[in-house]
């Protein structure tokens, strides 16, 4: 079974840039990928997540949200009884704030210059864990 | 020429020796648009008449540049995009900027604004005052501006589907301070289609905020002369991920459709086409960017000439603003964001810039802070002043490889637009997603090079060091949005609720009959109704953009 990701932009945030390149290199390296498009409210990003039944949501925010919008995912995911998908995020996120999110149960946070390859292996580490 | 050819058939006997013996570093090389680039140029390469195709400075075809002394005579606005947290904030920051002698004001707006909501909405949760300021009322728009005299600044602000509520708040402003609309200098973004296509702050579906965009471009051309209507934006584009040759193409293609949507609603081409502006990025590849803009000028003059038939000479040129590539920055050893940020700059300048802003080194970590801000416009000073580049017009122009660069640059973006014509212009491409897949294929190849090696990025995928994050980023106190939904709720006890309530009918009325909404959206904003009641109104007769997405 292929690992399904989906790949979220949270919040007003318009730059996909980077959700897209993300997305596309975790569909070429085998994975199903569904993109949410933009502006997405943490409570429908979390229903999309389980209505697709994906292992791992991806999340990319650039406009400075992430710290009240990525935590929120995470809660809501565990309302929903569906904590058994994990969570990673990316984007302008300053250094000082990764370890609060990672608090928050973001398993990774990739800031500008990740190698795609190194978010491959995270996810696929992560999922793996899982099962 | 004889003997050049003769000289060059030698050089290349010696050339393949020495590439024999020591291989080149790479294979093959080319510019970020893939543009071939060969060993040497000569004047073999160019076959462009010089008094035709190139001409001289304030002559058609405009490319080396839109007057005949540029920066001779003023230097470029040195304009440093600015805005975070509330008005008086950023205030502060913009008189700053002033006393440290930036030429002109550019105001960023927080994402809940640019997307026309109050700070109060569910969907302002946490981007309240963070990638600029929050403005819900003219209230706000009078903190924002307060001193600062708007007869003698020039203001750009980056606002796109709301544009028209932003401006017509900037002139209730300009009326409190007592200065004649006819004296406001400045730019409106006002550029809804690259909105769809990179940037993402669109609200109203494309043909209804194309009505929008006319609106504005009719009751300006009357009332705020001096002001430019729209900066028809490839920056966004480029930081989306398009080359340089799909900036230009798909940054033309918008703006003829702009054109024909205002000659169609029975505009004179010379009554607008003077106010229109461009904004394009300045990105790494040094030749290349002079040459991109080189280019965009000269197709541009040919575009509004010969497609459209203009006759005034200010309808042909193409001014624009720059500003250097945020996408280039790396948030690892950030310092060096300044030396990226000065060759970007450099290639702004010597491209025939009107206006520049410089990124600050920390953009890739934060919203920069003053320190790093008051570099970036040194960056400026140091190459208006100390460089020489600001004393010569064009001074690359003529140069082998620049004017062969310009040519192919010119050819690519005229074969990419005729490809939109064809398909019915920009916004069917729009609709069909073909230029979100043309720029979303370039990221996704840029990004591979970069993974694969072939394009080096210092301090990311080579000469790294285990680097300490720098200290000093500037935090948007989280108070901000508490703060603003409170001003909301004083303001609307305060102010004569049946007036906002009339004028607010009013702009929904003209919504619905297709008059210019900008009388109407005036009044609502001089009875301090909000931002996001107005765009409400909008939003119930036009609807909403629903985006497509490809991956």
């Amino acid at each position: 079974m292929p690992i399904r990701v989906l790949i979220a932009k949270p919040g007003l945030d318009g730059h996909d840039r980077g959700a897209k390149v993300v997305a596309r290199t975790l569909r070429d390296a085998g994975m199903e990928v569904i993109y949410t498009g933009l502006r997405q409210s943490p409570a429908q990003i979390v229903e999309a997540a389980i209505q697709e039944d994906v292992d791992i949501i991806g999340l990319s925010c650039l406009s400075g949200a992430h710290n009240s919008l990525f935590p929120k995912v995470v809660s809501l995911l565990k309302e929903k009884g569906a904590e058994d998908i994990k969570v990673f995020g990316g984007g302008v996120i300053p250094d000082s704030d990764i370890p609060k999110l990672k608090e928050a149960g973001i398993v990774h946070v990739f800031t500008p210059g990740s190698s795609l390859e190194k978010i491959v292996a995270a996810v696929r580490d992560c999922v793996q864990d899982n099962e | 020429m004889s003997d050049l050819k003769e000289k060059l058939s030698k050089w290349q006997q010696q050339y393949e020796k020495v590439r024999e013996r020591f291989p080149e570093r790479k294979e093959k090389f080319t510019t970020s648009s893939e543009i071939p680039v060969e060993p040497v140029y000569t004047s073999l390469d160019n076959t462009m008449d010089e008094a035709a195709d190139l001409g001289l400075p304030g002559q058609y075809p405009y490319t080396r540049g839109i007057q005949p002394n540029m920066y001779r005579g003023r230097l470029w606005t040195m304009r440093q995009y600015a805005g975070f947290a509330s008005a008086e904030e950023s205030n502060r920051r913009y008189k700053y900027l002033l006393s440290q002698g930036q030429t002109g004001l550019s105001v960023a707006f927080d994402l809940p604004t640019q997307i026309g909501l109050d700070s109060d909405h569910q969907l302002a949760d946490g981007e309240v005052g963070k990638v600029g300021v929050a403005i819900d009322s003219l209230a706000d728009m009078e903190l924002l501006l307060a001193d600062i005299p708007l007869d003698k600044v020039s203001t750009s602000m980056t606002i796109n589907a709301p544009a028209l509520v932003l401006m017509a708040m900037y002139m209730a402003v300009a009326e409190k301070q007592d200065v004649d609309w006819s004296k406001l200098k400045g730019t409106i973004q006002n550029d809804i289609l690259k909105e769809y296509v990179a940037r993402g702050t669109y609200i109203f579906p494309p043909e209804q905020s194309l009505k929008i965009i006319t609106d504005i471009f009719a009751f300006c051309a009357d009332n705020v002369p001096n002001w430019n209507t729209i900066s028809i934006s490839g920056y966004h584009i480029r930081e989306a991920g398009a080359d340089a040759v799909q900036e230009v193409a798909f940054t033309l293609a918008n703006a003829i459709c702009y054109v024909e949507h205002a000659l169609e609603a029975g505009m004179a081409v010379d009554d607008f086409a003077p106010r229109l502006s461009f904004f394009f990025n300045a990105h790494s590849n040094f030749f290349e960017e002079v040459a991109k803009f080189r280019a965009a000028r000269k197709l541009w003059a040919e575009v509004m000439k010969e497609r459209f038939g203009a006759e005034n000479q200010k309808s042909l040129l193409l001014r624009f603003h720059t500003q250097t590539a945020g996408s280039t920055l790396t948030a690892q050893q950030s310092d060096n964001n300044v030396v990226r940020v000065a060759l970007q700059a450099l290639s702004a300048v010597l491209g025939g810039t009107q206006s520049l802003h410089t990124n600050s080194r920390d953009e890739a970590l934060a919203l920069p802070s003053e320190d790093s801000v008051r570099i970036a416009l040194r960056t400026q000073q140091i190459i208006a002043h100390e460089t020489g580049s600001a004393d010569v017009v064009d001074p690359l122009g003529g140069s082998y490889y620049l004017e062969s660069l310009t040519d192919s640059i010119c050819k690519g973006a005229q074969e990419l637009i005729e490809r939109i014509d064809k398909m019915g212009g920009a916004v069917e491409a729009i609709n069909k997603g073909f230029i979100q897949q043309e720029i979303q294929d370039s990221a996704y190849k840029y990004q591979l090079s970069v993974e694969h090696k072939d394009q080096i990025v210092v301090g990311v995928n080579a000469f790294e060091t285990e680097g300490v994050p720098p200290a000093d980023l500037l935090e948007v106190d989280p108070e901000v949005q508490k703060n603003q939904s409170e001003k909301i709720k004083s303001l609307k006890q305060k102010r004569d609720t049946e007036q906002v309530n009339k004028a607010l009918e009013a702009v929904a009325a003209a919504a619905k009959t297709g008059e210019n909404l900008f009388p109407p959206v005036l009044d609502a904003v001089r009875a301090y109704a909000t931002l996001g009641e107005i765009c409400g109104e909008l939003r119930q007769v036009f609807g909403e953009y629903q985006a497509k997405e490809v991956l």
